[in-house]
């Protein structure tokens, strides 16, 4: 039997029917019908499906999606601050940290829940922050960088607000 | 010559900002109206006869649209036509666990799946072999009734007079390795998308890398024109050759869309993605190499047995490569191989990053390190003595236009301070050195034809501005930047006033597809034509606008004007306006056909030709637990010769990209396989892959370089970074722990094992 709940993604409320065993991923994709979350392994083991929960990074292919009534989801597309994008896609894009891309949307949204929680990481906690996200293009190194640089520029974006 | 404008910029890729928003859409994102899902029933057999397969239940679910099974498309197929060996779904038998019998329609993917379940299919077990040496010798297992001892393709090639040379060396080693079964592990899983109109034209979206290979191959198992059929390839989310053939959910989806009248998808499940497979082929090699006792190489003995699972894929090629890859990097005078690609009941081998030249490079490089130290000299020395250098022909006809290598290997000898460290690190710590090199595109198609392998159409107006179209695949490897940067180098406009369409066989003019690092050189030539050709018509109006000689025109910062007087100049826009006045639209066709070489006679000496070639070194620190057996990669320094970069940020992405993959395949990747056949690892937890947290440090180098034959002098540097990463990691194992492994990958259980019978060894 479907149920009708109702998810709150990127600040907007979307009125569903789902079954209780649909998953959030399966949901956001076809349902909602925002495909930036991707769907690489349907097993939480590659982190393409990472959406944020309140904040914190969750893979989706192993949420149920009756099981994130109430709170509020963030997706990639929900990520760009209006026409620009916000300094962590920016980085990704000059640095080269993008391939073919499919990893890209899951490891933002990763990078950004590091970010928040500990603005000033060194090389060891980006790489640990990442570590469930897994990537066969770029060897990771250049999407380390690209989070070193990111986190730099929020940080300056940070303090130009403080002033 | 006027001075690189836009190549040799580290521009961003022209998808990435679509990427990062999540607004790139691939196969599976798309949603057709009316659209219906495919899912397909797998055998849970290694090899076995199917006796019937019974889907009345299935069909009467409610949902279900239609069932197919092989007999609804009998017609092999194979990515080397002349020895098609596979089927859309398996006929008559199967001959490997997971092999598609049968395919469902449903209107959604959950009733396709309880379908899947009320398919009754009756075997008939047959015995198995999963070892390509076993297989040889198991006349009881045909897999293939044409393969005897299940032997699908047999090659033999001699160059000189091994026998002597070998006799005359000073010094000959000959050991055994072997290499494992490994997967691309690309992110996105295969999916395709097929619709016929009402017309009867099929278009399928597919997640591929040879769009004119899959045209090709449904035209023959649909039995259709070629020109009712189109492939448009959306972003695909990385290939590395396991999209680089015809995938089965390619021809269920266009089989059922026939059949259910309805657009329909199929998308992978990621174990779905190991039964397809075609990764990188197990090899079981022997090689012996003479040298002189100056450290020269006299002649190399090559002896390899393919692991080529159930079915043909690339086989052939691949084992011809295998025996091209020894005739370089290093000056070979005498060389012989036999090589046999073997079927076992696996999941297909095929084509992965470097194909032919990983196993064979795992083996020489590694000889070459114990050489060197018998003769008492550094392997650094003994390579650079062996290395070839531009104007190289090699005794197999393969001729080297223009080659850095020794520059690589100086290279990474300086940076990583490999003299001073070699041999003299503490126990447990080690540096070892390795190099390789890639072809830059074939000089021949897979089937017989004299046509340009790539071409491209740049056409320019006041309207859309400057459009090129190619049908080069962007798998995420970056062709799309690429191509446009040298369109707008040529034309002397901005990278991003270059609009590129590609991927579309409808649209786009021919290319043979994404493989063989052919793309950049290949394509490239296409579109630096295309684009050449505008300028020529460019400059006839402009000349007369400008008052001087149209040869005297250069375009460069939007502009077109005189080389002798600057001052006379004009826009290239305003020029183009002019010129669509006078003489109508504005386009033109490049287009690519490499040099045929190759070497009448001898046995698969077409394969390996190349019109030239990418060069690679590296040097790499480890440090091996000697409680634990984990090996940890400190740093890897690599030097490349990819001839002048285009884009230096793509070449260092895909540097890196290959030195953390050929990494996974030294330590730990593996497809485990179970005594019925069952893969025990097919998923990206078991079948481990590398992570973030166990990258080394990387410091890549782009060696001074550039190819006269080449656009803008640009090679390949999509597969020879990652040649010499397992071959350095080995070395660099052996340096610290003094133990040479012949097999890979080289895990702490083998490390431990070898440790303990070192020590037993000098305890007794």
């Amino acid at each position: 039997m479907k149920r009708l709940i109702t998810l709150n993604i990127n600040g907007q409320d979307f009125d569903l029917a789902v079954s209780p065993r649909d998953l959030l991923v399966d949901v956001i994709r076809r349902k909602v019908g925002l495909t930036g979350t991707k769907k690489g392994c349907g097993q939480g083991d590659c982190g393409a499906c990472t959406v944020l929960v309140d904040g914190r990074p969750v893979l989706s292919c192993l949420t149920l999606a009756v099981a994130a009534q109430g709170k509020k989801i963030q997706t990639i597309e929900g990520f760009s601050e209006g026409e620009k994008l916000h300094p962590i896609q920016a980085s990704f894009v000059e640095h080269g940290a993008v391939q073919c891309g499919f990893c890209t949307p899951g490891m933002i949204l990763s990078a950004k829940a590091l970010l928040d929680r500990s603005p000033d990481p060194s090389e060891e906690e980006i790489k640990r922050g990442i570590a469930g996200n897994l990537c066969r293009c770029t060897g990771y190194k250049k999407i380390v960088e690209s989070i070193e640089a990111a986190a730099e520029k929020l940080a300056a974006r940070e303090e130009g607000r403080m002033s | 010559m006027k001075d690189l404008e836009v190549v040799g910029k580290n521009l961003p890729r022209v998808d990435a900002a679509a990427k990062v928003k999540g607004e790139a859409l691939y196969t599976d994102d798309l949603v057709m109206a009316h659209m219906a899902y495919g899912k397909i029933k797998r055998s849970p057999y290694a090899h076995a006869l199917i006796k019937g397969i019974h889907y009345e239940e299935a069909l009467a679910l409610p949902g279900v649209l239609a069932v197919i099974t092989g007999e609804d498309a009998p017609k092999a197929y194979g990515i080397v036509p002349q020895a098609p060996t596979e089927y859309a779904l398996a006929v008559g038998k199967v001959r490997y666990v997971g092999e598609g019998v049968a395919a469902v329609a449903a209107v959604d993917e959950e009733t396709a799946e309880e379908a899947l379940e009320k398919i009754e299919v009756e075997y008939e077990v047959l015995p198995a072999v999963f070892d390509p040496v076993e297989a040889l010798e198991r006349p009881d297992v045909v897999i293939h009734t044409k393969a005897k001892n299940n032997v699908m393709y047999e090659g033999k090639q001699e160059f000189g007079d091994v026998d002597k040379a070998m006799a005359e060396s000073d010094l000959v080693l000959e050991r055994s390795f072997k290499t494992s079964y490994v997967n691309h592990a690309f992110l996105e899983p295969h999916s395709a998308l097929a619709h016929f109109d009402a017309n009867g034209f099929l278009t399928v979206h597919s997640s591929t890398q040879i769009p004119h290979y899959l045209q090709r191959t449904l035209a023959l198992v649909l039995d259709l024109p070629m020109n009712m059929i189109r492939v448009i390839v959306p972003a695909v989310g990385g290939g590395f050759g396991g999209k680089g053939e015809v995938a089965s959910s390619e021809l269920c989806a266009a089989l059922l869309a026939r059949k259910t009248g309805r657009p329909l998808k199929v998308t992978y499940e990621r174990s779905e993605v190991f039964a397809q497979h075609k990764g990188r082929h197990p090899c079981v090699m022997k090689m012996k190499i003479g040298v002189s006792k100056e450290g020269i190489i006299q002649a190399v003995d090559f002896d390899n047995v393919l692991d080529g699972g159930a079915y043909g894929g690339w086989g052939i090629i691949v084992l011809f490569y295998t025996a091209a890859m020894i005739h370089l990097p290093y000056k070979v005078p005498n060389a012989r191989f036999h090589g046999r690609r073997v079927y076992t009941n696996k999941p297909t081998t095929g084509a992965m990053r470097g194909l032919g030249g990983v196993q064979p490079r795992f083996a020489m490089e590694s000889l070459l390190e114990d050489i060197a130290k018998e003769l008492g000299m550094s392997p650094y020395v003994l390579r650079l003595k062996n290395a070839v250098e531009s104007g190289y022909t090699t005794l197999s006809n393969v001729h080297v236009p223009q080659a850095e290598f020794k520059k690589c290997l100086q290279t990474v000898a300086e940076r990583s301070g490999y003299l001073e460290k070699q041999g003299k690190l503490p126990l447990g710590r080690g540096v070892g050195l390795a190099g390789g090199y890639y072809i830059s595109g074939t000089a021949y198609t897979l089937y017989m034809s004299y046509k340009p392998h790539s071409s491209a159409l740049i056409r320019v107006d006041t309207e859309a501005g400057i459009v090129l179209l190619t049908g080069a695949t962007d798998i995420g490897q970056g062709s799309n930047t690429v191509l446009a940067m040298m369109a707008a180098e040529e034309l002397g406009v901005l990278a991003e006033e270059v609009h590129i369409v590609s991927g579309d066989t409808q649209l786009t003019p021919f290319d043979l597809g994404s493989f063989a690092s052919r793309v950049t050189y290949g394509a490239g030539q296409a579109v630096r034509m295309a684009a050449q050709l505008i300028n020529r018509q460019l400059y006839e109006v402009a000349a007369v606008e400008l008052g001087v000689r149209a040869d005297q025109l250069m375009s460069g910062g939007g502009k077109i004007y005189s080389r002798y007087e600057p001052g006379r100049t004009m826009d290239f826009m305003s020029a183009v306006a002019k010129y669509i006045d006078a003489r109508g639209p504005l386009s033109a066709t490049g287009h690519y056909s490499p040099p045929r070489k190759g070497m009448k006679g001898v046995q698969g000496a077409n394969i390996g030709q190349s019109p030239t070639f990418g060069f690679s070194a590296q040097v790499t620190e480890v440090e091996v637990d000697l409680e634990t057996g984990q090996v940890k990669v400190l740093k890897v320094t690599e030097a490349g010769d990819c001839g002048q970069p285009i884009n230096p940020m793509s070449v260092e992405g895909q540097v890196e990209g290959s030195i953390v993959m050929g990494m996974g395949q030294a330590l730990f990747e593996e497809i485990k396989v179970g005594s019925d056949g069952r893969l025990l690892n097919p998923s990206l937890h078991d079948y481990k892959i590398p992570t973030a947290v166990d990258i080394p440090e990387i410091d890549s180098t782009i060696v001074a370089s550039y190819d006269p034959t080449a656009p803008f002098g640009a090679k390949e540097s999509g597969e020879g970074p990652i040649q010499p990463v397992i071959p350095a990691i080995a070395n660099a194992i052996c340096d610290a722990i003094g133990v040479r492994f012949l097999e890979l990958p080289i895990t702490p259980e083998k490390i431990l094992k070898a440790l303990k019978d070192k020590n037993g060894e000098l305890t007794t």
